[in-house]
């Protein structure tokens, strides 16, 4: 166990202002850390993995990792991500979006990269809020939900990351939440791992924005909400459907290594280069 | 190194410490208290079981989980085939305190902040 945080920080560009810009008890800095874990486990350098980050907070994970770093515009972050794959598919592409970043503003590109199954890791930081903007209500903020934009509740049903980006074709889907971090170690390096378009949700409190307006009285309120109210899918399965509706599935929902699109461009630029008459 | 009580030194970095409380909340032992200052502090470090929890869920890398460096007999200290000392590195990390310590406080145009 020891050595942990000593390998976190030989991984963080330390020219930067730290303490971070997260708020207290805010859970992106441990998926920050269990990022680092999982590379550093799978055993890549430093220069052959590209972290892809669109605008939220999320996208401050750019500035502090010293990986090679795109800080991108709002929800193209896949975008960006799509073409540095293509141009060079040895590169571990990573691509951290918000909940706003990925499902509002770049909605359109999650399901187009999940269709196309492009080999890139999204991880996507569901925090239910866009919290860096003054906490407006976003396309994950349950039913009900108090927020900026709606100080009455929310009205509009809101969005499974997890059923979105199966349905739209991504090869592994799976969530995790920040409270089972080592859980969440084993999906992320899990993810970098396999072929296609991998996407993790990762469950991750906003006590600033969200959870002051919503009834947790601090930050700690809401790991605990997601220790009772999160169940692993195998026991989840198990349950009866009135039992389900209290927990939130969390573990893999798909596993298909299927081949992903930088991988059938170049055997098709190889076919070609074979026929040279073709 | 097994989990039994008293064998691990606990380290908060305070200076990166925002004084969320995740460390003191889940803590099976209670090693970790929250104090009034806003940082987390060790109290009951002989009880720390040496579970992790808290390192891997510090969100600011603020705390370090290391082995207690064993007090030895002196026959102990010897290595059996080498007649020299042990190896003194085994079992002591001096952590990333250099960096913690004397935090940056360069903003990322380089500029020094107060």
């Amino acid at each position: 166990m020891a050595q942990v945080t000593q390998l976190i920080h030989d991984y963080l560009r330390h020219n930067k202002k730290f303490p971070h810009v997260y708020c207290a008890g805010c859970g992106h800095g441990i998926v920050l850390g269990s990022l680092i874990r999982s590379v550093h486990s799978l055993g890549y350098s430093k220069d052959e993995v590209v972290l892809v980050a669109g605008i939220g907070c999320s996208g401050r994970m750019a500035v502090y990792v010293d990986f090679n770093t795109v800080h991108t515009t709002h929800g193209r972050a896949l975008t960006f991500a799509t073409g540095i794959k293509m141009a060079n598919p040895n590169l571990k592409v990573i691509v951290v979006m918000g909940d706003g970043d990925a499902m509002s503003i770049g909605g359109n590109h999650l399901i187009h990269a999940a269709r196309r199954n492009i080999g890139l890791t999204a991880l996507v930081l569901n925090n239910n809020i866009y919290g860096m903007t003054g906490g407006q209500a976003s396309p994950t903020s349950p039913e009900g939900t108090i927020s900026a934009t709606s100080p009455f509740g929310q009205l509009e049903s809101s969005f499974d990351i997890v059923e979105m980006a199966m349905a739209s074709g991504a090869s592994y889907v799976a969530r995790g939440t920040v409270l089972h971090a080592n859980m969440l170690d084993s999906l992320i390096s899990e993810a970098l791992e396999k072929p296609g378009f991998n996407l993790v949700e990762i469950l991750t409190p906003c006590h600033t924005q969200y959870g002051r307006k919503n009834k947790f009285k601090t930050v700690v309120d809401m790991y605990q909400w997601y220790k009772k109210n999160t169940a692993k899918l195998e026991r989840y399965r198990q349950l009866a459907p009135e039992e389900q509706a209290k927990f939130t599935p969390i573990g893999v929902f798909r596993d298909e290594m299927r081949p992903g699109l930088e991988v059938k461009y170049a055997t098709l630029r190889n076919k070609l280069q074979e026929q040279p008459n073709a | 190194m097994s989990k039994k009580k008293g064998q691990a030194k606990v380290t908060i970095y305070p200076d990166w410490c925002k004084g969320c409380g995740i460390c003191a909340a889940f803590c099976p032992s209670k090693v970790l208290e929250l104090w009034p200052d806003g940082k987390a502090h060790v109290v009951r470090e002989e009880d720390c079981v040496n579970c992790g929890f808290c390192e891997l869920h510090c969100p600011d890398f603020a705390i370090s989980v290391t082995p207690k460096e064993v007090s030895r007999r002196k026959t102990d200290t010897l290595d059996a085939s080498t007649g020299g000392p042990l190896d003194p590195s085994a079992g002591t990390d001096p952590g990333p305190e250099e960096n913690v310590g004397t935090p940056n406080r360069e903003d990322e145009n380089g500029h020094k902040k107060a």
